[in-house]
This record gives C-alpha cells, sequence and structure tokens, in this order.
C-alpha cells in the first residue's frame, strides 16, 4: 500500500539532516507506530507522507510510493487532491490545528468540497452525520453549528478523526493524537482509531512519544532516534527483546501502572540536526558502545525476517532477553515523629459562583509523596492553588504544620510562602525568557533570605547541583535548554527557597518518557533525601506508582477514593478509579 | 465494532450558552466607560485652564491687559462665578452644543469651527479609506511573500517612513510635488474655510498623502507580524493538509484570523490621525481643526482650545470603541464568552 525508502529530509539552510536512510512500509489495515523523542524526525516523517515540509525543510532524496507512484516527484495541484483525500491527518492538538473562527461543520464541510466528495451537499451533510456518529460525536445541527473553543479536548480530537476519515483515505497519519487528552479520553480516542483503521481498510502511521499509548494501537513499531530509524519490528517482539539498546532504555522509561519496575531515565539527550558525531548517534549514551560504534553508523541487520535494527550489538543486547527491570525500591514511609506538614480540611472552592471543590481533606507528610489524580476538569488544579494560594475563593482550612494559612498568598506571612512551593506543568512558560538561569533561582533568595551576594550565589550553585545541572548554566537563557532540564531549573528555584512541601501540579505531562522517567526520579531523591513532603498533581495513573505512598482520586471536585497507592491501584474500591485503571494503557497488556 | 456512544464527563461541552443580549450588553458597557473617559477628560481640560498663572483672562490678555480688558474677558468667561459653577455651565454648554463664543473674533465657536471639522474629517476619512485597506494589502502579501524582493522593499520604505516625523513627510511631498522638483499640485490650500475641500480637490492631494504615508507604515506592519504567526498556525497548516485549495487557505483561514490585531492598530491610527492632522494642517495651511488649534493656541482662545481638545478625545474614545466591538464581532471565542 504505502512505501518509504531511503527518504532524506534535510534543513534548507545547513543541509544537515533532519531524518535519513527511513524506510519502511505499512499495508492496507495496519497500524504502524512510529516512536520516538521529541526531535527524532518522526512528525518530519509522518508529513513526507503527504508530500508536505515544515518551513525549513526540504526532501533531499527518497521516496514515498503509494501503490507504486512516487508522491514526492507530484505537481503541487495533484498532491493537494492526495492530501485529506488519500492520505489525511491527523494533528496532535486539535485545539490549535481546527480554526478558532470557523464552525466544526464547515470545517467538517470544507474539506468534503475540496475533493468534491459526495455529488451534492445534501450528499456531504449525510456524509458528515456518519462520520460524526462513527466516532461518536452528536450529528445534530446545534453541534456541528458550535466553534471549536465551545468543544472539550475530547470532542476536538474525534472532531478532527471525522475530518481525516471523512473522504474514505487509504493512508492516514496520526500524529500524538492523544497528548493533550487525559487517560479516560485517551482510551476512547485510541479505540475509535484502531476501530476505524480496521473497519475501512486504512494504512495508518501513529506517531507518538508514548510507548504505553502506542502498544495498545499499533501492530508494529518504529523506533527513531536522531533521525534514524534504528529498529522496526512486531510490537510484541519489540517489548519482549528489543534488540536496540535505545529502545530497551525506552522501554524501561515508562512507567508501568503495576509499579513493579523501577523507572530509569536515559541520561543525555539526542543529538539535533547538525550535530550529530560521527558512527552510531546512540554511541554517546550507550553502555553497549565500542569503536566500531563510536566509528561508523551500523547498517541494518535482521533479527528476524519481520524484525530488524541498526546496531552493532544487535545480538547481544537480544540475546540478554528482556533483562528484567530493576524492582522498586520502595519510597521511605512517613517517621512516625514527624509531624504532619500539611493538612487541607473541609475544603469548598468556587469559581464565581461554580462550586468546583467540594469538602476535600488530604493530609500531606514530611517526606511523603502524595498524589491527587483525576481528569482534566475534576478540580485537582484547583486544590493544588488554594493550598498555595493562588486561588482565593475557598472556605475551609488549609493547615501548615497545624498552623491555619491565610486563603490568598499575599495575605500569608514570608515564612508560610516560603515553605510551599509551587512547580508549573509547562517549564516553557514558567520560566522568564529574559533572566539568565541563575537570576531565575536567585528570584526567591532575594524574596526570602538576606544572603550576601557570595552565599546567594553558593546557594543558588548548590540548588543547581541538587537537581544535577552544573554551575556552568548559571548564565545560559532558558532558551538554550531542553524541556527536562528547564524543569530542572524550576525545581531548583523552588529548592533554592528551602521549602518543606513541593506542589507539583502536572509536572512531567510537557515532557518526553525519558525524561519523564528522569524528573520522577529527581522528585523521589528530594523526598528521601531532603524530607520534602510532596503534593503531587496529575491525570498519569501510571506514574503515580512509581513516585507517590498515598493517592487521592477526584472526580467532578471530589475525592471518590483515597488510601495507600497500592491498595488503592491493586483494589480499588470507587467505581471510578476502577474504570480509570482500565483505561490506563499499560505496556504490560501487550 | 462499534461502541455504544459513551458520554465520560469530559465529552461534556465546556461552553455552549449563546447569550444573545451579551454583545448589546457589553458596546452599553463600554459606552458607559466612554462617557465616565470623556468626563475625567473635561475635569483636565477644564483644570488645565484653571491652572493659567494668575487667572485665565490675563493669559489670554498677556501684556495689553488693561483692568477694563481684564474686567471685560473675566465678565465673557465667567471667571469672577466660583470654580464650580464655572465648570457646571461650561459642561453644561458642551453637552446641549453651546461651545461658547471664541474670543478672537466673537463667533459662536461651533459655527467658527463646523466647517473646519467638516474639512478635517474628510481629509482624516480619505486618508483612512485609502491606506486601510492599501496597509492591510501590503501586510498580506508581505507576509504571504515573506522574505523575498516584495517584502524586503515594502519593508525597508515602511521602516524608513515610520521613521520620519510627518511633518517631514509633508515638506518632502512639497519639495517633490509642489516646488523644487515638479510643480503639478499646490505647495499650501489656499482655499477659505467656507468652501467645502472636496470642490477644491487639488488641495487635499498632498495633506491626504502624507498621513496615508504616515499610518501605513504601522498598520502594514502589524499586518505582516500577524499574517506571519497565522501563516505559521497549526489551523493553516491543517487547511493545507486537508487539501484545501491555497486560495481558500489564505481566505478563509488565515485573512480572518489575521486581521485581528490589526483592526486595533487601525483604531488607534485613526485616533491619532485626528491629532496628527494639526501639524499636517499647519504645514500645508490646510483649512481644518488643526489650523484652528495652532491659531487658537497663538491667540490664546480658551474656548476654541476647549473644545478641540474634547472633540479629539472624543473621536479617540469613539474610534477604541467600535476596534473592540469588531474585534469581538469576528472572533467567536470573545463573542460566546460575554455574559
Amino acid at each position: 500500500m504505502l512505501e518509504v525508502e531511503n527518504l532524506r529530509v534535510e534543513l534548507t539552510y545547513s543541509s544537515a539532516d533532519i531524518v535519513d536512510e527511513i524506510s519502511f512500509h505499512i499495508v492496507a489495515g495496519e497500524v504502524l507506530g512510529l516512536v520516538g523523542e521529541s526531535g527524532s524526525g518522526k512528525s518530519t516523517i509522518g508529513l513526507a507522507l503527504l508530500g508536505h515540509q515544515r518551513r525549513g525543510a526540504r526532501v533531499a532524496g527518497g521516496e514515498v510510493r503509494l501503490e507504486g507512484d512516487n508522491i514526492l516527484t507530484w505537481s503541487p495541484g495533484r498532491l493537494r487532491k492526495l492530501r485529506g483525500g488519500v492520505v489525511s491527518y491527523v494533528p496532535q492538538d486539535p485545539s490549535a490545528s481546527l480554526n478558532p473562527a470557523l464552525r466544526i461543520g464547515k470545517q467538517l464541510e470544507e474539506t468534503l468540497e475540496a475533493h468534491a466528495y459526495g455529488g451534492s451537499s445534501k450528499a456531504r451533510h449525510d456524509r458528515i452525520d456518519e462520520m460524526m456518529s462513527e466516532v461518536l460525536l452528536p450529528a445534530d445541527r446545534e453541534f456541528l453549528q458550535r466553534y471549536p473553543h465551545q468543544l472539550s479536548g475530547g470532542q476536538l480530537q474525534r472532531v478532527a478523526l471525522a475530518m481525516a476519515f471523512a473522504c474514505r483515505p487509504k493512508v492516514i497519519v496520526l500524529d500524538e493524537p492523544t497528548t493533550a487528552l487525559d487517560v479516560t479520553t485517551q482510551s476512547h480516542v485510541l479505540g475509535t482509531v484502531r476501530d476505524l483503521c480496521v473497519a475501512h481498510g486504512v494504512a495508518a502511521l501513529y506517531v507518538t512519544h508514548d510507548l504505553a499509548v502506542v502498544a495498545s494501537v499499533a501492530d508494529r513499531l518504529a523506533v527513531m532516534y536522531a533521525g534514524r530509524m534504528v529498529e522496526l519490528g512486531p510490537k510484541e517482539q519489540l517489548f519482549k527483546s528489543a534488540a536496540h539498546p535505545y529502545t530497551k532504555r525506552l522501554i524501561q522509561a515508562v512507567p508501568d501502572i503495576s509499579g513493579r519496575f523501577e523507572l530509569v531515565g536515559i541520561p543525555g539527550r539526542a543529538p539535533p540536526p547538525g550535530h550529530r558525531p560521527e558512527g552510531c548517534f546512540f554511541a554517546p549514551r550507550c553502555e553497549f558502545a565500542d569503536d566500531k560504534a563510536r566509528r561508523e553508523f551500523p547498517g541494518v541487520t535482521h533479527v528476524s525476517e519481520s524484525h530488524q535494527v541498526r546496531c552493532w550489538h544487535a545480538e547481544e543486547v537480544f540475546a540478554e532477553a528482556a533483562r528484567a527491570r530493576g524492582l522498586r525500591k520502595d519510597g521511605s514511609g512517613r517517621d512516625e515523629q514527624d509531624k504532619g506538614l500539611l493538612a487541607v480540611r473541609g475544603l469548598q472552592a468556587y469559581y464565581r459562583s461554580r462550586h468546583v471543590l467540594h469538602d476535600v481533606n488530604i493530609e500531606v507528610w514530611p517526606r511523603q509523596c502524595v498524589a491527587v489524580v483525576g481528569e482534566s476538569g475534576s478540580g485537582k488544579t484547583t486544590l493544588a492553588r488554594c493550598v498555595v494560594g493562588l486561588h482565593r475563593e475557598f472556605s475551609g482550612e488549609v493547615l501548615l504544620r497545624g498552623k491555619a494559612l491565610e486563603t490568598s498568598a499575599r495575605s500569608r506571612d514570608q515564612q508560610s510562602r516560603r515553605q510551599i512551593q509551587y512547580i508549573f506543568q509547562s517549564p516553557y512558560s514558567s520560566l522568564n525568557p529574559r533572566k539568565t538561569i541563575g537570576q531565575i533561582i536567585a528570584q526567591p533568595l532575594r524574596l526570602f533570605s538576606d544572603l550576601g551576594r557570595r552565599d546567594a550565589e553558593a546557594r543558588t550553585i548548590e540548588a543547581l547541583e541538587r537537581v544535577s545541572l552544573s554551575g556552568a548554566y548559571l548564565s545560559r537563557y532558558p532558551d538554550q535548554l531542553s524541556g527536562g532540564e528547564r524543569q530542572r531549573v524550576a525545581i531548583a528555584r523552588a529548592l533554592a527557597a528551602q521549602p518543606s512541601l513541593l506542589v507539583c501540579d502536572e509536572v512531567t505531562s510537557a515532557l518526553d518518557v525519558s525524561v519523564q522517567a528522569a524528573i520522577v526520579e529527581l522528585l523521589g531523591e528530594l523526598q528521601r533525601d531532603l524530607g520534602l513532603g510532596l503534593l503531587f498533581i496529575t491525570h498519569n495513573l501510571a506514574l503515580i506508582r512509581t513516585i507517590a505512598q498515598e493517592v487521592a482520586v477526584m472526580a467532578d471536585g471530589r475525592i471518590v477514593e483515597a488510601g495507600p497507592v497500592a491498595s488503592v491501584l491493586d483494589s480499588p474500591q470507587a467505581d471510578y478509579t476502577k474504570k480509570l485503571l482500565s483505561d490506563t494503557p499499560s505496556l504490560t497488556t501487550v | 465494532m462499534k461502541k455504544p456512544a459513551i458520554e465520560s464527563s469530559d465529552d461534556r461541552p465546556v461552553k455552549t450558552r449563546w447569550v444573545p443580549h451579551g454583545i448589546t450588553w457589553f458596546i452599553l458597557r463600554r459606552v458607559l466607560l466612554g462617557i465616565a473617559t470623556l468626563f475625567i477628560i473635561s475635569l483636565i481640560v477644564f483644570g488645565a485652564t484653571q491652572a493659567l498663572p494668575g487667572d485665565a483672562a490675563r493669559a489670554i490678555l498677556g501684556r495689553e491687559a488693561t483692568p477694563q480688558k481684564l474686567a471685560a474677558v473675566r465678565k465673557q468667561l465667567n471667571l469672577n462665578r466660583p470654580v464650580t459653577d464655572q465648570y457646571r455651565e461650561w459642561l453644561g454648554g458642551i453637552v446641549t452644543g453651546d461651545f461658547g463664543r471664541s474670543l478672537a473674533n466673537q463667533l459662536p465657536v461651533s459655527s467658527f469651527l463646523g466647517n473646519r471639522i467638516v474639512n478635517s474629517g474628510f481629509l482624516v476619512l480619505l486618508s483612512a479609506v485609502i491606506s486601510i485597506p492599501l496597509s492591510l494589502l501590503i501586510g498580506s502579501l508581505g507576509a504571504l511573500w515573506r522574505d523575498r524582493p516584495f517584502d524586503t522593499v515594502t519593508s525597508i520604505i515602511n521602516l524608513a517612513l515610520a521613521a520620519l516625523p510627518e511633518f517631514v513627510i509633508g515638506v518632502g511631498l512639497i519639495l517633490l510635488f509642489a516646488t523644487s522638483v515638479f510643480q503639478f499640485l499646490p505647495a499650501v490650500s489656499l482655499i477659505s474655510p467656507d468652501t467645502p475641500v472636496w470642490e477644491e480637490l487639488e488641495f487635499i492631494v498632498l495633506p491626504a498623502l502624507t498621513l496615508i504615508l504616515a499610518v501605513t507604515p504601522y498598520i502594514s506592519r502589524i499586518m505582516r507580524g500577524s499574517m506571519i504567526e497565522v501563516l505559521e498556525s497549526d489551523y493553516v497548516e491543517m487547511a493545507r493538509l486537508k487539501g484545501l485549495r491555497e486560495r481558500l487557505v489564505i481566505s478563509r483561514h488565515a485573512l480572518p484570523n489575521g486581521i485581528i490585531p490589526a483592526i486595533q492598530v487601525t483604531a488607534l491610527q485613526l485616533a491619532y490621525l485626528a491629532g496628527g492632522v494639526v501639524v499636517i494642517e499647519f504645514v500645508f495651511t490646510f483649512p481644518g481643526i488643526g489650523q484652528a488649534l495652532v491659531d487658537a493656541v497663538a491667540k490664546r482662545d480658551l474656548p476654541i482650545i476647549q473644545s478641540l481638545s474634547m472633540l479629539i478625545a472624543g473621536v479617540y474614545v469613539v474610534l477604541n470603541l467600535l476596534a473592540d466591538v469588531a474585534t469581538i464581532l469576528i472572533s467567536p471565542r470573545l463573542r460566546t464568552s460575554l455574559r
């Protein structure tokens, strides 16, 4: 159906390769998962299947053949008819990819019109109704008259799916379509994707950084590293016995709902285009690397007929059959002599007239991590904002070491503000781009201490080292750092204030899995070494077993279940928790 | 294999209720705010008069101040009465359309300024009608042909024009078209304020051209920037990946979103025109409010100065109101969030 051979896409200016030597095929009705960290070139490949390159990139070689015909040689007019008609695209973030000023019905209709699908307007409307019901959305006029902002994230992604399947395409490219969704919605959308692909015999390329997601939807997996496809094979084989060390590490970095394994981050980062080393690109991060690997990039080796890999040591790696993932050391529980750090009692919170939190009670002890899990809109972020004093419309008590806190951070005293530090979801927007890392971390020192310049700098460096960054970062600016490094800086900034409680609001959801694992490792360390209490807000149920000791499950502003992580996850009592658990994708179900 | 429709909590719409009277209420609120703004401005304008050294009469008469003349002027301006009474009377006059009499020629302010306001209004309107579409076009084309020759050339011209004060542009145009190089346009607008300018169109060409050149760079720079952002947006890429014709991608997906930031800047620029017209009219001795204002300042003709200050402030308030309403009408997110 679709074959890609030796594809090379490079940067227009420097001619450095974004991706190179990419070859694979997808047959009708099959889902190929394309996995890699951000910057590995997976989206570039996805777009190449539509004959599209982003600004600053161009195809420099290779072929993308659709039923034997190389689309890369097609004229713009012919490509236009291909896009959306024969090969369609599902974007990563539908809230950004749907035009905010056009009604969704119109946006669906124009796709059909562009490909002259259906002879009449009536036929097109029937097709829209049909697609809406296939993606489990209402097809009534009122719904189609809505604008994108009037729909939830899950609904938007379904609209994007309906749009992609509308003209009965032969190939569909899904570019991380579930990253912006919470687990329940994600699992519904994944189910819909799989059903549609099978039902319509569509060849699908599913681009993602989330192995657990791809495990539940793909038939075969292709693993990208720094612009090269390093491994390709049936997913069962890859998960059971990966033949590339990178794949192996990637699997180890995925948090698992069963929590039996220790999370292992992959140190270092993938080299960007133009900075890729000689030899195997993964060599600098690889435990198997030898001189040969540092000299020469390995060619394709076949482990089995359907399983290929690019590694000099594939046999070794493969033979070392799925090395048991290290079993987790249990986080140190609470010490009996520790006093309760944070207590939230009878919290009722409001947005204007809307009652968003109902009688919420939570306790955090020193050295303890309490996870608050829930879907978006469940009120978990509001809870965090009440605790730090950013949300003022609440009643009930927030006690820090037994002392009641004012509702607003402004009216709290300096000590209690210092003791509770907040880490935001996106490290891309929580750091001031005009300040150096040194200035950013020193900010809380100026607020909360009267250290001299030299002492302050020492404290800043100490905080940086605490999060495994060196003093060399002091003079850099946030945009010179990767997402993981930025989040480390945000944590260092919180640590500089010498807090006793960290409130972490979805701190890993903007990060790649391998980075996420490293950040979780770091937070666990801080909790153990500094005796910090953690209030860890997340929608990722799979993460909490690796970091938290206690968990509170929230739905519609209420805590529906709370208790030790192991007991809540192993024998959930509330129906809602059971549903969340069954919706969470897992590698072990493969 | 189909699943039954599942209504999970996430599938609930975030916001659906269309509030029918939202926009009316919004406009009403903004009009009230505008009135409040004008009220504050009236306090400032009036207060500034009070702050003149000695009193207004002495400031007006300057060296010619004799006790008799002072008394006469004081009587005409009601300066003998308490400040609050004076303010109430002045404000009451403005609200009912009585702006007082000019001190210089004893004519009622409204009849003295009437024609001049029409003349200036025509000048500003003409400049706006030409410069707004022109700058939106230049901005959009610059974004579409980003870094190509058209974009580079218009960007350089825009920046150069933006860097020049408008009277320099005006003088430059006079040198170019009226005196040193070519001589086919009049350098000054020697027409009586009582003739409507559209009967003497050649006099309006250079002032209008100056205003157009002064305003176009700003609007087209903003339009270019916002179009570039929109053209790089996910939804424009998505529109292309859906296989829409490029014409449709631009006209339906890019332009309506790209124009939103330009609306606000356009309003500010138009309001600026209303004030900027003062300098231009002086350069060209164009018989409009600018000319009148400059004269009035020279003659310390307080009622005229006060009236014109209020007028220009009023133009600012109205234009900003219009821009806000327009922005809301074309962005659904704002429109539906009004309550």
